[in-house]
């Protein structure tokens, strides 16, 4: 083993050490007795891993409402994102038509655009819209599965679209020519292709939905039911008294649905952003 | 007679379509735009309507009694613009946010490039390590990303003080020091995105290459100055205006670690600072015209972002 390699091992396996340490500490203390948490001796390890922080979190403070909550506003922003995207991407790759250009760098500019800045015009439309239809407006699940779907399109539309100009045209020629109808070729042939990507452009899409903060916050003021993960966690913040293990115990509830799902489809995101960023 | 039977099949065209990645031209010139519609029906209502409506707000005084109805709308032409660039508070804040964004582009293209040229040297194991750790960073939520570094800094039980033993000491008290903290975090979440970026890349370029480096007695700092990043720079240009619109645009972290700006605001960044003004002190016209300000930034920041597309050969 040569000098060089020796040094780039040591460097890769502390950096490793390093990025996953918080996410240890925070598995770790959400199964440490509060006692340990309390104690000023800390030890990165514990002999008597406990539950308690999470039958408190999931049970006094109904974060497992707000757990379901967030976790179906999310699949419905996946389903709805990916159906959505999986079209627009065939209509951007697949023909040529005028402004398609246009429409491209319309998907490009959109995902810059600051979304929290949009809190401000949106939490009145939601208002408004709630008015004419109950379902969308404010305190609602609705109007989250709404202002998600908008602000995941972008990303996922470029992201379809390396997956969908992958498929080689030639497979739905052939199938055109054996006269397969468009609903067929689209649905039967195209989709099933492209599924691979689509699983990886879901994670985004249930990402950006999962993650969100600022729209329920805003958008959520009244019906405690209708909360959702985040908030629910800054319940547990309190001046005087952080009660740190619940907060650890509910960040980690928050946070291994993300990382089961991310890790199930690394190697197939890091191909869709390498098409996301070059062809 | 001969030129009439020619015509349509000539329109059909049927060797040019044969296998070639080029759009085909649509039969029915409708049909992509049907294929739009869904995306359409969502975006413009939702993501359209709401920027022109931002714009809308931010020339008109809409405060409190505007939204309970007390008062009538009144158009007021730029005066917001004018409050905001008269105001020494706007400005220090806008400072502070390019500074903060300068900071993080930095930091986070030196971390993920050199982890990158790490990964293509070190052994498998090593290699796997660091990707699914980057990984974990990557997908961990921003919100629970804030908590536990909050956690790891706390002044009485975080492990920092502990193992350094300032007990006591706090973190989110010092301006700068704040910052630091936010954006080590910031950093955290946002290396894994340009390390595995990058290594692809550099995966890419051919192995003759390197090894002709190599040859040539070139160290592994020439190697990276003089081959790699030249090689690479159209996907480097892509990476760090993504890692500016990104680090401008930061709110998640700033507003939980810092509990919505900090102390007397001063650790707000522009994102935060409009929140804040719309919602904290209900000046929504104020509010809007900072998002809008931040928007206007952002769009020429995309336009250098398109232009560079454009230059890695990307096609629209």
């Amino acid at each position: 083993m040569t000098r060089a390699r020796w040094i780039a091992n040591v460097v890769a396996v502390t950096a490793a050490a390093v990025t996953f340490f918080p996410i240890y500490w925070m598995i770790l203390s959400a199964f440490k007795p509060a006692s340990e948490i309390q104690s000023l001796n800390v030890r990165p390890w514990t002999f008597a891993p406990t539950l308690e922080h999470f039958q408190r979190v999931l049970g006094g403070e109904n974060f497992g409402r707000y757990f379901l909550n967030s976790l179906g506003v999310a699949l419905a922003v996946v389903l709805l994102s990916a159906l959505v995207a999986f079209l627009a991407a065939v209509a951007v790759t697949r023909f040529k038509f005028r402004m398609r250009t246009t429409v491209l760098i319309m998907f490009l500019i959109a995902q810059m655009v600051p979304i929290e800045a949009l809190t401000i015009p949106l939490f009145f439309l939601v208002r408004d819209l709630g008015a004419v239809v109950p379902g969308v407006g404010l305190n609602t699940l609705g109007s989250l599965v709404l202002v998600h779907l908008a602000f995941s399109l972008p990303f996922a539309i470029w992201m379809m679209r390396g997956f969908v100009a992958a498929v080689p045209e030639a497979l739905e020629e052939a199938a055109m020519i054996d006269g397969a109808s468009r609903p067929v070729i689209l649905w039967r042939i195209l989709f099933p292709l492209v599924a691979p990507g689509l699983v990886a452009t879901s994670v985004f899409s249930f990402i950006t939905a999962w993650n969100d903060f600022i729209f329920a916050r805003t958008f959520i003021i009244s019906a405690k039911d209708n909360q959702t993960l985040p908030s629910a966690l800054l319940v547990f913040f309190k001046p005087d008294e952080m009660d740190w293990g619940g907060i650890m115990a509910g960040s980690t509830l928050m946070t291994i649905p993300v990382l089961v799902f991310f890790i199930a489809v690394q190697r197939r995101l890091i191909g869709g952003l390498g098409g996301a960023v070059k062809d | 007679m001969t030129t009439a039977l020619k015509a349509p099949a000539d329109r059909r065209d049927p060797v040019r379509r044969g296998g070639t990645a080029r759009p085909r031209r649509a039969r029915g010139a409708l049909r992509p735009w049907i294929y739009l519609l869904p995306a359409a029906a969502v975006l413009l209502p939702l993501f359209g309507y709401p920027i022109y409506m931002l714009g809308l707000l931010s020339v008109f005084d809409y405060r409190q009694a505007q939204v309970s109805g007390g008062e009538p709308t009144s158009f007021i032409g730029f005066e917001n613009y004018a409050t905001l660039f008269g105001d020494e508070k706007f400005w220090s804040v806008l400072a502070a946010t390019v500074a903060f964004a300068a900071v993080l582009v930095v930091a986070t293209l030196a971390v993920g490039a050199a982890l990158a040229v790490v990964l293509t040297r070190a052994g498998r194991v090593p290699r796997l390590l660091l990707s699914l750790a980057a990984m974990a960073a990557w997908a961990a939520p921003s919100m629970t990303g804030s908590t536990v570094w909050m956690f790891l800094f706390d002044s009485d039980l975080g492990l920092v003080n502990q193992v350094l033993g300032i007990e006591g000491y706090n973190w989110f008290y010092d301006q700068w020091v704040t910052f630091g903290i936010v954006g080590a975090t910031v950093v955290w979440h946002s290396f894994p995105f340009v390390m595995v970026t990058l290594y692809a890349g550099i995966q890419a370029i051919p192995g003759h290459v390197l090894e002709a480096a190599a040859l040539d007695g070139a160290s592994a700092w020439q190697t990276f100055w003089r081959v790699i990043v030249p090689m690479l720079r159209p996907l480097i240009t892509i990476v760090v205006i993504q890692s500016i619109i990104w680090d401008f645009k930061i709110f998640t972290q700033i507003y939980v670690m810092t509990n919505g700006g900090g102390i007397a605001g001063q650790n707000l960044v522009l994102n935060v600072y409009a929140f804040q003004t719309a919602f904290g002190s209900s000046e929504y016209g104020l509010g809007s015209a900072i998002g809008v300000i931040m928007t206007l930034i952002l769009l020429v920041v995309t336009l250098f972002y398109i232009r560079a597309l454009y230059r890695s050969g990307e096609k629209l």
